[in-house]
């Protein structure tokens, strides 16, 4: 049986490791290739670094890290951020990477991933979708809203048919984002991240609001994600992988783990 | 040497520094005569059927490779790698494979998620060098969306399940094939490398006797 994943997501900026609230107030956590070692060592299953500076010039930089990542990991690794064209995909994947996350530049032109899943395989092309709860004033009823440019732009588009519309389109994978509990240790969103993974054929990875091990049971479970994303937790030590995935194996979530 | 063939996309750095960490040289190549002078050939699991193919026939080392197959060189296919040495997938169903094992590659049934992404156990049908000291139901890492099925099933070692059962340790003579990426599954993953590098090496002291 296939194991649900358990993935710590590093926030690159300047090439340092960051971690905010809501994508602001930004704290320095560490050195990316220190802290992919350790994760690994700990049992990761897989690892995320989005590049959430990602100017122009400074895309070289996380090329950089992709690279230094590369010669310690043996688990795979996403790049994300800033990503736009299949010339900067190839880059990536050069360098070492083994996915590439895109977000802002699938919904802007949706052919990119098209175009990456049939260069490079599905199996590579990660779009993430960051959402929010919002009110839609015409129809009196809330709904969930893709916002882009690291959630400052919103967009009109309701992430359940986006989410269907990138898997034919050729994504591998969806990296789910709520705006609305990320940072706040809170809990995911269990019924965002369920509907979605009950909407589309290829894995969701769940992402914002992991405050404690029973928060990462419950979007496994009842919000049927394949893999949780998780970051201050094991940033700020509060739990160990190894305490997460004894934790959720006790629940009888299958996990990888040395008998 | 180990020349790992270059289709021209993706990320075969992995791999390539895998084998440097057991101590081998390695080449991405795609020249004939680079790859006709390599002791050991990888596969490696990037990109689709149709332009792996294409890329390799393009490059004239299709004859090459099964020239080393039929002369008993080591070759490793990893992931699509292992697709490759098929006869026809139904990811180019009119592309002609390498066809060094008779059989076809089918895409996952769509009754679960694909693609089969993620780490899963494997379990082995019999004993063999390159799965010395891994024992049974160790975790290694996939992401593919075809598996392969061979006409003769005595050739499968090692085997998955995901709802099917699917074919992804698989060897006849000096070839083999990998479903699961192992530069990207760890200790385990690690080991099975290892393995091949001391069987390349053992491979090579007999034939210079």
């Amino acid at each position: 049986m296939l194991a649900k994943r358990i993935i710590p997501c590093l926030d690159v900026k300047e090439g340092r490791v960051v971690k905010g609230v809501h994508f602001e107030n930004l704290r320095d956590v560490g050195d990316p290739v220190e802290l992919a070692k350790r994760y690994e060592e700990e049992g990761a299953d897989e690892l995320v670094f989005l590049d959430i500076t990602a100017s122009y010039e400074q895309r070289e930089i996380m090329i950089h890290v992709a690279e230094k990542v590369a010669e310690v990991l043996t688990i795979p690794f996403t790049v994300g951020g800033g990503i736009g064209s299949v010339e900067h995909v190839s880059k990536l994947l050069k360098a070492g990477a083994d996915k590439v996350s895109i977000n802002t530049q699938a919904v802007l032109n949706p052919n990119l991933i098209t175009e990456l899943a049939e260069r490079f395989g599905s199996q590579c092309v990660v779009v993430a979708i960051d959402v929010k709860r919002t009110w839609d004033r015409i129809t009196s009823r809330s709904y969930w809203e893709v916002f882009i440019n690291g959630g400052r732009t919103p967009t009109g588009k309701d992430a359940v048919a986006w989410a269907q519309q990138v898997e034919r389109l050729g994504a591998g994978e969806i990296l789910l984002t709520s705006m609305d509990t990320d940072g706040t240790q809170s809990g995911y969103d269990i019924s965002l991240t369920r509907k979605i993974a009950e909407k589309v054929k290829i894995p969701v990875i769940a992402s914002g609001g992991a405050g404690k091990l029973e928060h990462l049971a419950a979007v496994l479970q009842e919000g049927k994600a394949d893999a949780a994303l998780v970051a201050s937790i094991f940033h700020y030590r509060h739990y160990t992988i190894p305490e997460a995935k004894a934790f959720l194996r006790k629940r009888g979530i299958p996990v990888r783990m040395e008998d | 040497m180990i020349a790992i063939v270059d289709y021209g996309i993706g990320n075969l750095r992995s791999i390539a520094k895998a084998l440097e960490r057991l101590g081998k040289t390695v080449e991405v190549t795609n020249d004939p005569e680079r790859l006709g002078a390599a002791e050991a050939v990888i596969l490696p699991g990037v990109g689709s059927f149709g332009e792996a193919m294409d890329n390799m026939e393009k490059s004239q080392i299709v004859p090459v490779l099964r020239r080393m197959f039929d002369d008993g060189k080591p070759i490793l296919g990893i992931c699509l790698g292992l697709q490759l040495l098929f006869e026809r997938s139904q990811e180019a169903p009119k592309k002609k494979g390498l066809a060094l094992i008779p059989g076809e590659v089918r895409k996952l049934p769509p009754t679960t998620k694909v693609p089969h992404m993620g780490w899963n156990r494997i379990y082995f049908k019999r004993q063999a060098p390159l799965i010395e000291n891994i024992p049974q139901g160790r975790f290694f890492y996939f992401a593919h969306s075809f598996y392969v099925l061979p006409e003769d099933e005595s050739c499968v070692v090692g085997i998955c399940n995901y709802n099917v059962t699917i074919p992804v340790v698989v060897n006849v003579g000096n070839l083999w094939g990998v479903q699961f990426h192992p530069e990207k599954s760890a200790t385990w993953g690690m080991k099975f490398l290892e393995n091949w590098v001391r069987s390349i090496d053992s491979n090579a002291s007999y034939s210079s006797d």
